[in-house]
């Protein structure tokens, strides 16, 4: 009862002084341990199943640290699964994806943030009119589309619409930015002869390196987690990416639980890298998203 | 090149008068700024046309159309709405499975995402750890982690019901293969995934300036006070936007109501008796399962209508509850 009373206290924040401070320290790191726990635990489920033998998978007391390590789990599933195949594939598409979407964005975006042309407020309007509309609703049409134009099953539906403006929330948020840099440079150039075809790539692309590389960022996400769009594009075999490989392995009737852990591993590994090493950029577009609201 | 060499009526109009559209031609500096402007804008705008206003409009008339995608569309007019509304029990199962799922997880995602922002938002030493340790998982792969659950929601040797069994002694659930705890797993699911909304909690918080706290302590308000009166106000265009966009991505969820309805039970299969039936995996079905692309197209319609009300009641009531810092400027 008391120690309920006490915990109350904590939690409403209670307490006078110096006593008040440590008791709100304390409680804040109790909660955050344990709630870290629970949401690292997937993660480190994953890491050590797909390193588990099979007597080792789905025991009680569950195993953490599996012994030995059988790193064999890997190359099994890399090899029946044909991994090495999807990761080209997917990465083919991935880095081909992003590179358009980075170059068209950033066009638009320097368009709408630096040059002035009727229709300019108008058009953007409808810019972020777009951002709104609900994926569905183009879903179905756009795979009639493609499939007129004879490329139902090649890695085209899924790089070349990227190429034309690379998606309204990339423009917005490049836009933003753009915004911000300092308009006496690019009076400059234009003083000095250059013309904005010049600023553009030789002022404005330099300039806005962080800004780009989040745009980058996103989208090799967007593009490496993608499923649905290679679910309905792409039907053989050995044009599959990783997402849609992996679903095999969830559909087979006898699931090797360490092997599908090893293949899920090896699909995150490349977001957790990106992750780790560019961490401020991520920050910086959720930052910059959140200025919609 | 000096200053001089531009006419004075331009730089006049370059710099500091926007509102003259008659102009934009007339001078031949603004004349090729307005062209280069077209330019650069081009790719974006034949995608307008080509894959979001095209698809967007063709999509309207083959709702109101018989088609297979091979034969040409034979016209139906309003008949595939009236079919789905008053004749296909299966739409209305799936209106209900996605309502569930939308109210189960954007409450979550809403009111534990802010706390966990308000958590993580305090000067405790190795927070930045914490902080990966809650965003990483919602930037893992759908399809890895959906694996992930599916092992960890095991009838028998997922990690969950053996946990619940060996510790408390309780027979868990059959998570993926019940009709009742199908959706249930999939927020349990969305619920790892919630450090997504808290990344953009923190960067709301991080941006009320702590002079506020100060003062309001110095006045003798408390903690739970200073939380009513000036974070929520100070945060509330965040969580409409959190809100807004919560509601609009889970109405469409796909992948892992996809993937989890079709583990066990085949392509067009949407788990335990139907039980995960989406609003996007029923128009795939009928799209891409069936290839009944109208019918399909007029469900995906009916889709884009409702989210498109819900956006705008939401935008009306935000007027109530909603604080914007530049209007009580104003005021």
């Amino acid at each position: 009862m008391l120690a309920q009373r006490a915990m109350l206290n904590i939690a409403l924040g209670r307490f006078e002084g110096k006593s008040r401070k440590v008791a709100q320290a304390s409680f804040v790191y109790c909660l955050l341990i344990g709630l870290g726990f629970l949401f690292a635990m997937p993660l480190v489920w994953l890491v050590s199943t797909s390193l588990k033998s099979n007597e080792q998978v789905g025991t009680w007391p569950p195993v953490w640290i599996p012994y030995p390590f059988v790193w064999q789990n890997y190359f099994v599933a890399w090899t029946s699964g044909r991994f090495g195949l999807y990761f080209f594939n997917t990465t083919f598409i991935t880095v081909l994806a992003t590179i358009g979407q980075v170059l068209t964005a950033s066009m638009a975006a320097f368009g709408f943030a630096r040059l002035r042309f009727p229709g300019r407020e108008l058009l953007f309007a409808v810019l972020l009119a777009t951002m709104m509309l609900p994926f569905v609703v183009t879903m179905i049409p756009t795979f009639i589309l493609f499939k007129n134009l004879g490329w139902l099953d090649s890695f085209k539906p899924l790089i070349v619409p990227h190429y034309f403006g690379g998606g309204a929330f990339f423009i917005f948020l490049l836009r933003q930015f753009f915004k911000t840099l300092p308009t006496e440079i690019f009076e400059q150039a234009t003083i000095d002869g250059a013309s904005n075809y010049r600023a553009y790539y030789q002022i404005l692309l330099p300039l806005s390196k962080p800004a780009l590389s989040t745009v980058a960022i996103f989208g090799f996400l967007q593009h490496w987690n993608d499923f649905l769009a290679p679910l309905i594009y792409l039907n053989s075999p050995e044009k599959f990416t990783l997402a849609l490989g992996l679903r095999q392995f969830i559909q087979r009737t006898e699931v090797r639980y360490q092997e599908m852990m090893a293949m899920a591993l090896l699909m995150t590994i490349p977001v957790l890298l990106v992750f780790f090493f560019f961490q401020q950029y991520f920050i910086r577009g959720v930052v910059m998203s959140g200025i919609k609201g | 090149m000096s200053q001089d060499a531009l006419p004075a009526a331009d730089e006049e109009v370059r710099y500091h008068s926007p509102s003259r559209p008659r102009g934009v031609w007339a001078s031949p500096i603004r004349r090729r700024e307005a062209l280069d402007g077209y330019v650069f804008i081009l790719p974006w705008f034949l995608g307008l046309l080509i894959f979001i206003l095209g698809p967007f409009l063709a999509g309207f008339y083959y709702s109101l159309t018989e088609y297979d995608s091979l034969l040409p569309p034979n016209w139906l007019g309003v008949e595939n709405y009236r079919r789905i509304l008053f004749d296909d029990d299966r739409f209305w199962l799936t209106v209900y499975n996605t309502v569930w799922y939308v109210l189960a997880a954007v409450i979550p995602q809403v009111i534990l995402g802010l706390l966990l922002a308000i958590l993580l938002n305090q000067k405790a030493r190795g927070i930045t750890v914490f902080r990966t340790v809650f965003f990483m998982p919602s930037i893992v792969p759908i399809v890895a982690s959906v694996s992930l659950f599916i092992f960890i929601l095991h009838d028998r040797f997922g990690l969950l019901n053996e946990t619940l069994y060996g510790v408390f002694g309780i027979v868990g659930p059959n998570w993926l293969t019940s009709p009742d705890w199908s959706k249930p797993s999939l927020v349990l699911w969305s619920m790892w995934g919630i450090g997504g909304g808290m990344i953009i909690y923190l960067a709301g918080l991080q941006g009320i300036p702590e002079t506020l706290y100060e003062a309001a302590a110095i006045d003798g308000a408390g903690a739970l006070r200073c939380f009513w009166k000036i974070t929520i106000p100070l945060i509330s265009p965040t969580i409409l936007f959190v809100v807004i966009m919560g509601i609009i991505g889970s109405f469409q969820i796909f992948t892992p109501v996809f993937l989890l309805g079709s583990a066990n039970y085949g392509m067009a299969a949407a788990g335990p008796m139907d039980s995960l039936l989406f609003w996007v995996v029923y128009i795939y079905n009928q799209g891409f399962f069936y290839f009944r692309m109208g019918y399909a197209s007029a469900i995906a319609w009916l889709l884009f209508i409702l989210l498109v009300v819900l956006t705008l009641i939401q935008f009306r009531l935000a007027g109530r509850w909603v604080y914007y810092e530049d209007e009580a400027a104003i005021r």
